[in-house]
């Protein structure tokens, strides 16, 4: 318990304090509301408007969870695949650099054509955004086994898929969770910009969407409450996943709460 | 095979063992042991018990950056008889982690040739896996050799058991104390099934109580678990106390300057007079070595 409190402790009272300056700076007037609403007024916002917010953030939550493990998935695989092949490295890593440039917009009615107004076209925007992280901490993870650790292997006849797999994947656990602690920090923005930058019907929902329509109706009070719940999942989600890299990667304890503390 | 011509780095196994056979008297008193009627010619890959080791006249020249190349090996030879233990001392820098990777296959030589029974590599390091649990590490040179992990696991508790490593099966690595973690790395080089052990001076890292105690605790070991060892080691009592035979290598680059037998009875402790009176004559030989 007391330790807990030490922990978040430091977060709340610093968010209480910024929050703190942000009201007064609106009571003063320095502002108008339908620039920068006040946080009673944000706060009076998420409370009208629980239902319909609750509704979209299932919506955005489900699209960065899912594009997440699709990223994780696709860093992955590549990660290991140019590992185990020089040729694919040559030839697909600049590829996977150069796709890290392309502004989403300029694809995102192409998906559509190709997959349909549901979340998938969505899944892979984010999965596009995320992926990279992944894929550039493994990959480099995976090409630093210890050299006496394999000549160890080869003395103990390991193939090359014993290798991998007793030796070099399991020590690229660390970085690949890092990388994907790096993928969560823009899961949540890449969830916003994957609903607004792929056409969508009327009936589809979602935090991005209610945020882009809040902010050019003069509702800016609810999009500051829809940034509100993006902001807490992105931190949610972030130690979520440092308390997986505890259970995942023990061994290295000590680095993982580093990080999380 | 001409007598002192040297065999290509990436020679043929089946021409370096024929080379081996032939190569000297040694070696042909070595083989008579197990003269088999028509040996094949890719021995060297079946594994044999009660199969020798013979090392002939190894070179290996290593590329440097800058300046000429480093001379590790010259010319060494040096024979090991099933079962026996045969340590190899000298000077740091000699080649003596070399010649062991030489004989392990982990490095081609450029001259010479290795003939022997399959060879596995104790490194200095334990370099046990942080990933894996006691038992487990052990039961990697199983897992790696196609066994399935409950076979694998089953065997090296029996191991463990025997080798007084009962209690850590589940302990990680990291919870084990430098001779604890060699004792493991032991398990699992002895659990890789080849009957020749090639240990890289196990016991380097150790506090001098620590590797007295491991010394003890690896020739019991060694009794109960007889194997071929090629044991190198800068620490002259350390291989008067463990082998039956010791190979004094010269600086760098390594030749085999004087053979030691070692006639004493077992168990032998370091503070015994006769390891103390041959300890005293080896490093006389080693003192030679000096340039």
């Amino acid at each position: 318990m007391r330790r807990s409190l030490r922990r978040f402790a430091p977060a709340a009272l610093l968010a209480l304090a910024l929050l703190g300056i942000w009201e007064l700076y609106c009571d003063l007037g320095r502002v108008e509301a339908v620039l920068l609403p006040a946080p009673h007024s944000v706060a009076s916002s998420l409370w009208d408007n629980a239902g319909l917010l609750a509704h979209n953030f299932a919506v955005t939550a489900e699209e960065v969870v899912l594009g997440l493990l699709l990223a994780l998935g696709a860093g992955l695989g590549m990660a290991v695949a140019i590992h185990l092949s020089p040729l694919l490295r040559r030839a697909f890593y600049p590829l996977a650099v150069g796709s890290q440039a392309v502004p989403i917009p300029v694809i995102g009615v192409l998906l559509v054509f190709w997959w349909g107004f549901g979340i998938f076209p969505k899944l892979v925007v984010i999965a596009l955004i995320c992926f990279f992280p992944v894929l550039v901490t493994t990959i480099d993870a995976l090409a630093s086994l210890d050299p006496e650790r394999a000549k160890l292997l080869r003395t103990l006849d390991a193939s090359r898929w014993q290798t991998l797999r007793f030796a070099e994947l399991p020590a690229a656990v660390p970085a690949a969770l890092s990388g994907a602690r790096i993928a969560l920090a823009v899961g949540v923005i890449g969830a916003f910009i994957a609903e607004t930058s792929t056409p969508t019907t009327g009936t589809y929902t979602g935090l991005g969407r209610e945020i882009v329509l809040d902010a050019g109706g003069f509702q800016t009070a609810r999009a500051y409450a829809a940034t509100a719940l993006l902001f807490g999942f992105a931190i949610a989600c972030f130690y979520s996943l440092s308390a997986a890299e505890r259970r995942l990667a023990p061994w290295r304890r000590a680095t993982a709460a580093g990080v999380a503390r | 095979m001409v007598p002192g011509k040297e065999s290509s780095p990436g020679a043929d196994p089946s021409n370096l063992w024929g080379n081996a056979r032939e190569g000297s008297d040694v070696t042909t008193a070595t083989r008579s042991r197990t003269a088999a009627p028509a040996p094949a010619p890719a021995a060297s890959a079946v594994p044999r018990p009660g199969q020798g080791l013979v090392v002939d006249r190894l070179t290996l020249t290593y590329p440097s950056e800058r300046g000429a190349p480093v001379a590790a090996l010259d010319g060494v030879s040096l024979t090991a008889r099933p079962g026996e233990l045969v340590a190899v001392v000298g000077p740091s820098g000699c080649g003596k982690t070399t010649l062991l990777e030489v004989v392990c296959g982990l490095l081609g030589p450029d001259g010479g040739s290795v003939g022997g029974p399959p060879a596995v590599l104790m490194p200095q390091r334990d370099l046990l896996l942080p990933w894996l649990d006691a038992l487990e590490n052990a039961a990697l040179s199983l897992r790696l050799a196609g066994q399935r992990r409950a076979e694998a696991q089953l065997a090296a508790r029996e191991l463990f058991a025997e080798l007084g490593l009962d209690g850590f099966e589940r302990a990680r690595p990291q919870e084990l104390s430098g001779g604890m973690r060699q004792r493991v790395a032991f398990a699992r080089t002895l659990l890789s099934g080849k009957p020749l052990l090639c240990l890289d001076e196990p016991f380097g890292a150790l506090d001098a109580i620590t590797r007295g105690e491991m010394q003890q605790w690896l020739a019991r070991s060694l009794e109960l678990e007889p194997r071929t060892v090629l044991l190198v080691t800068h620490d002259v009592e350390e291989a008067i106390v463990l082998c039956d035979r010791v190979v004094v290598l010269s600086r760098r680059p390594g030749r085999v300057v004087a053979e030691l037998e070692v006639p004493l009875g077992r168990p032998r402790r370091a503070g015994d007079a006769e390891v103390a009176a041959l300890r005293a004559d080896a490093l006389v030989l080693l003192a030679g070595t000096g340039s």
